[in-house]
Formats: structure tokens, sequence, C-alpha cells
């Protein structure tokens, strides 16, 4: 079948900003969304910063109905539903009537359910009150609680699923959804992923001793990618979404178009070769970017801006080292990299997808965001790029191709590539 | 305390659950709970949790059944409150 897919609609819920229009506002420029949390010195935590979307839970009001609303308390699925029902609208389509929208279909990821919900069921059963729970748990805790809710709200009627990747699950939602609309079995793919890093998942990083903790009074210093100072990644919550759609049916209805997806790959080194649980494997992150740039048709050299998953730990250098073999390109003629992470943090299954809406808007108004907090750049990773490469003030230039790419413990790379949309394609 | 109270209570209970707010003005002994309130069928566990939580009694899996109507509700709760 072969059908091209364009993105039609986008909705973020983003540290530094809600909303697209504000998100947008933000990565133009570079406003930190990373900010001190006094729990996390309470809790004895050596990173005490982290990515917060500033959220308002009354704002769920616009999204579910009064009854569904009192019971809620999944931030996961909150922050997961406003992304995607924005999109949604973005795109011009509305919720189904008393008919699914058989057409339409929703892959939606993230790395745990309902933390907070799950918290309440130890509580409550430990203490013998299971009968107490009542019937708004099970929804919460389940891996597909956000999926659940976001295709209720919509009546989404084609395949609906709830991927899990690590790290690269909003990247992989985002192919998946690609791959169905590009053979055929859909029209359009609500695509997307979320993350609340709670305590309980902040403090199980911060033991692992991979975030950063030397900036915990300069806050917005302390996502640092790429910088000779990175220590360690900062935690981040919040999510992202897109509307994928057969070209056809978007022109159709006259749709406007934010950019074309032309394809990706998605694999896993095996943990083999220098991948592990937490290191991902070079030759399986080099083999994802030459497939993707095969499947999407794409030569190395036309690519115009990388957006990194670039965490900010000593992966950082692999992680270019891995692009300058894969593309072939390096010095001064390495592609325009940049790290949303800088901005935002680390928000876990979420980043893939706020970071590909992040991409997408790049090429629809044409600039690329600064690297925040990059006074000081790696010198390991000088000797691979030119600084010029890594931009610390916006760039307003022709940003016709990006690849966004994620890689994910348990050794998971997915890498997407994104271009202006063309009507000669 | 007496039917009428109970009731009046009652609407309290049920208000989270029923969509149309409407619908619980005129609510009587007979109206029914999924029928006339379209409150979703499996909220009414949550109606008897609200309930044992507002009362401090604790309502049983057989009287629980029971509790179909507004009427049936009140049935339960006041045997319960009156042991």
């Amino acid at each position: 079948m072969n059908r091209r897919v364009v993105v039609t609609g986008l909705g973020v819920v983003s540290p530094n900003g809600l909303g697209v229009p504000a998100f947008l506002e933000a990565i133009r420029n570079g406003v930190t969304g990373i900010r001190y949390v006094p729990q996390y010195e309470a809790l004895k935590f050596n990173c005490q910063v982290a990515g917060i979307p500033q959220f308002e839970w009354d704002i769920l009001k616009n999204y579910v109905s009064e009854v569904t609303f009192h019971g809620l308390q999944g931030q996961a699925i909150a922050y997961g539903l406003m992304a995607a029902v924005d999109a949604w609208k973005d795109a011009g389509h509305v919720a189904a009537g008393e008919e699914a929208l058989w057409d339409a279909g929703c892959v939606f990821g993230s790395s745990v359910a309902g933390v907070e919900t799950v918290k309440r069921i130890f509580n409550r059963v430990d203490a013998g009150e299971a009968r107490k729970l009542g019937s708004r748990v099970v929804e919460q805790f389940m891996n597909s609680g956000i999926t659940a809710y976001i295709s209720g709200k919509l009546g989404l009627g084609n395949r609906v699923i709830a991927n899990s990747a690590a790290c690269a699950t909003g990247t992989q939602a985002v192919l998946m959804g690609y791959e169905y609309i590009h053979q055929g079995l859909a029209k359009r793919m609500l695509v997307g992923s979320s993350e609340h890093v709670d305590q309980y998942i902040f403090g199980a990083f911060d033991s692992m001793r991979i975030l950063s903790r030397k900036h915990n009074n300069v806050p917005e210093k302390a996502s640092r990618p790429m910088s000779a100072t990175a220590g360690g990644f900062v935690p981040g919550s919040g999510a992202g979404a897109l509307v994928l759609e057969d070209l056809e049916y978007a022109l159709q209805r006259k749709a406007k178009i934010y950019a074309e997806l032309l394809g990706g790959a998605c694999n896993s080194g095996g943990q083999r070769k220098g991948g592990s649980m937490t290191a991902p494997a070079a030759p399986g992150v080099i083999r994802c970017i030459t497939d993707a740039l095969d499947n999407a048709r794409v030569k190395p050299a036309d690519l115009d801006l990388i957006s990194g998953h670039l965490t900010a730990t000593a992966a950082d250098t692999l992680e270019i080292q891995n692009w300058c073999l894969a593309l072939d390109r390096n010095g001064r003629n390495f592609p325009l990299i940049n790290s949303l992470k800088s901005m935002i943090g680390h928000s876990l299954s979420a980043a893939g997808s706020i970071e590909a809406v992040g991409a997408v808007l790049q090429i629809k108004h044409q600039f690329v965001h600064p690297n925040i907090n990059l006074e000081d750049p790696n010198g390991e990773i000088l000797k691979l790029i030119d600084l010029s490469r890594m931009p610390v003030e916006r760039v307003d230039t022709p940003i016709n191709i990006v690849a966004k790419a994620n890689f994910g413990f348990g050794d998971v790379n997915a890498c997407l590539i994104f271009s202006k949309y063309n009507q000669h394609g | 305390m007496d039917r009428r109270e109970i009731l009046e209570e009652l609407k309290r209970v049920l208000e989270p659950y029923t969509e149309n707010k409407e619908l619980l003005r005129n609510i009587n002994e007979q109206t029914d709970l999924v029928k006339d309130l379209k409150i979703n069928s499996s909220n009414l566990v949550d109606v008897i949790i609200d309930a044992e939580a507002k009362y401090n009694i604790e309502i049983d899996f057989d009287s629980s059944e029971k509790m179909i109507s507004v009427g049936s509700c009140i049935d339960v709760i006041s045997d319960k409150i009156n042991k």
C-alpha cells in the first residue's frame, strides 16, 4: 500500500510549557522547566531538581466529565489525556458520536501505570481494607489506562495499544502509528506517550547514581547535555501527542499539515557487544539510524538536524560517536544537533513524544532550538563534531529533514525521520 | 434519622456519580439508580463505599445487592444505622 503519512495535530504537556503555543515559545527562547523540589531534599535524594509541568489539576475538568473527574488521580493519565485530546482538536478532528471512529486508532505508551493508584492499593490491601478500594483503581493501574481514557473520550475504533520500551517508548509509539497508516490499516493514528515521575520512581533512579546532583541550588543549570560538567540527567514528567494521518485523507479534508513522517526504525542491540540493561550497544544504535534513513529513503547528507537522546551523562559522547559513524559525517560536516532535555530534563517514556513534537515544530517554524547550559562543551565531543553544530542560541535556518532518536534501558532504540511537507514527495 | 433525612443525605452521596445533576432534584423512593439516574453500574460499588464512610456502617455483600433504588438504599442504610 505504501501510504504517505503526515502530522496534522500536536499536543504537549511539558515542564516548560503547557499546550503547544506555550511550549513553542519556550523552546524558541531556551526557557527551562527544571525546578528545585523541597520534598526531594527532605527525602535525602542526591538529585533535588526535576522537570515538572505546571499542571493545575482542575484543567482536567475541560477533558473529562464530572463523574470521571471524581476519582481520577493518575498524573500520567491526566498528562496523556490532555496532550492527546489537544492534538486531536488541533488536527480538526472531533470525538465520535454514537458510532466509533473505525479508521482512527491510538498507540500511547508509558513506563509505569498510575503509581499513585498502586500505592493506594498497597496501603488499603495491607490494612485489610481491599473492599474500600472502589471501582476506579483497576482502570488507573493497568498499563493501558492512558489509552483506555483517550480512546473512550474520543471514540477511537481502530487498534488501541499501550506500548512500553523505556526511554524509546514515545518514539516507538510514533513509529507504530506510522506503520499502521503506511500499511493502509488505519487512516488516523493518535500517538504519543506520557510519564509521571513521582518520588518512588525518582528515588529508584537516584539510587543508580545517574542523576544530576551538583546543581541543586541552580536548578536551571542542572540539565547539561554535551557539556564537560554533564553529571547525570534530571528526571522530568509530561506527555506529548501527535496526530498522524494518511496524506490523501488529510488533503481531502484540507487539513493543516505540520510535517511529513518519512519513516523510521526501531530495534534492539540485544545487550551484546557493549550493550547491557543500561547501555546501548553501538552496532544496534548505528543500525537503527541507518535503517531509519533507508526506510525514509533519505541520504545521510540530507539530514539538517538531529534531535538527540542526549541525557547529560557519559553516554552523550558515545551517542554522538554513533551518529558520526552511522551518517559518515563529522566535524563541520555534521548536522546541527540539539537536546530538548537541556530545558526540560529527561521524561523517560514521555521524552520521545515531547521531543517529536519539538522536532515537528522546528520544521514547521524553521528554526533550531538552543542547547541551554552548554557553556562548557565536552572536549571528547569536540574531537568528533565542530562546536558550531551544537547551537547555544536559536538558529533561524531552513530545516528540511530532522532525525529524532531515543535509546532506552534494555538496549532498545528508535529513530524517526521527519521532513518538511512537500506535495511532490 | 428518618427516611426523609436519609434521602436528602443520599442525594449528596449519589451526586458525584450522577452526570446529569438535574435528575437528582426530584428523586423519590422509586428512583432506580442505574435506569433513572443513569449511574454507571460499576460506580454502585463506590456509592456503597461512600455511604459506609458517611454513616460509619458496614454494608455486606448481600445487603449491597439490594441497593438498586433510592428506597432500597434507605432500607439498608436505616437498618444498619439502627442496629
